[in-house]
């Protein structure tokens, strides 16, 4: 349900950037999402749509870029993909195992012509 | 021609902001802070009922207490002997963020504070995005909910710190199965610090106020 917030956080950053480009037309904003952030990206499409309706940048897509839950382990130091979120390492079965991607909640860029 | 502006920036880069600045705030006064996350019913403010009742005459306890509706939950930690209780209504939002804390924070007296409770809205995922510049979360669960609930919510569970298992009084009611819930848990995250309590026969809750005193008393003694 807060995707609706997230969107409107994305919209009013592509706003700011395009402020001095009155002329610009946004084609397309890209995001990267992390696994880990439980943000769904149909709801995230549909708040963002709704809310450029009737804007200047309607039209613009929202391209979403999905990022697994990748770990490594604190213990041997091994690097793997997190899947159905066991945090345990599949070579030593340690579970101290640190987060390295899979958290992100990012605008890239902004896609204008 | 089409141009591609590089952003490169948090979503909530504006709630990041501010919750780093909450951070820097609450360090400098040596406020230890955590952040209450749960569904609905958990039991966050019987929780803290009792914890107010236990160590409000030691410790100097400040709560925000968030709710979609109404300040009942405020009211209930007044009531329970709270004197630094401040209610956020959010009014429609599913979480509380940066901004709504930074504000309730105004109200009080930080050099008066040890330990600050933020209850968060009653919900398993939004709360989980939002940095509140909290020093750890602290996820309750109850015996009247389903023990497979980190699966659902792995996002909450690998952020927290501990995990509260409430209602234990009433295990053995329910198919909820203790073992089964901590090896859930503690799958998403290894270093999750587990207590089982039961806010109405208090049983476990002596366990939760030592840990809150020691991680006051370290607080005051780091450099």
């Amino acid at each position: 349900m807060h995707e609706l917030a997230l969107a409107e956080s994305i919209v009013n950053t592509v706003k700011k950037a395009i402020k001095d480009r009155p002329d610009a037309k946004v084609l397309q904003v890209r995001v990267r999402i992390g696994e880990l952030t439980d943000i769904v990206p149909d709801s995230l499409q549909f708040g963002f749509e709704s809310l450029i309706m009737d804007t200047p940048i309607e039209g613009a897509k929202l391209e979403i870029e999905q990022v697994p839950i990748n770990a490594k382990c604190a213990g041997c130091g091994h690097e793997f993909i997190v899947e159905e979120y066991m945090f345990i390492c599949p070579e030593c079965f340690s579970s101290n195992v640190n987060l390295i991607r899979g958290d992100e909640l990012e605008i890239i860029d902004i896609e204008i012509e | 021609m089409s141009e591609k502006i590089p952003v490169e920036q948090k979503v909530l880069s504006e709630n990041d902001k501010l919750a780093l600045e909450i951070r820097r705030k609450l360090a400098e006064n040596k406020i230890v802070s955590l952040n209450l996350v749960s569904s609905p019913g958990s039991g966050k403010t019987s929780l803290l009922e009792k914890t107010i009742i236990a160590l409000g005459n030691k410790l100097n306890i400040a709560l925000i207490a968030g709710d979609v509706q109404t300040e009942n939950d405020a009211n209930r930690l007044a009531k329970a002997g709270g004197k630094m209780v401040r209610p956020i209504v959010t009014g429609g939002a599913c979480h509380l963020d940066a901004r709504m804390v930074t504000k309730s924070l105004m109200e009080f007296d930080l050099t008066k504070i040890d330990l600050l409770f933020i209850e968060n809205v009653g919900n398993l995922v939004c709360p989980s995005s939002y940095d509140l510049g909290e020093d750890m979360k602290v996820v309750l669960i109850s015996t009247t909910e389903g023990d497979d609930k980190p699966l659902k919510y792995p996002g909450m569970f690998r952020r927290s710190s501990a995990m509260v298992i409430n209602k234990i009084d009433l295990l053995g009611m329910s198919d909820f199965e203790l073992a089964r819930v901590k090896e859930n848990a503690l799958k998403i995250n290894g270093n999750l610090k587990i207590f089982e309590v039961s806010c109405r026969s208090e049983q476990g809750l002596p366990d939760w106020f030592e840990w809150l005193d020691s991680l006051v008393k370290q607080r005051k003694t780091e450099p």
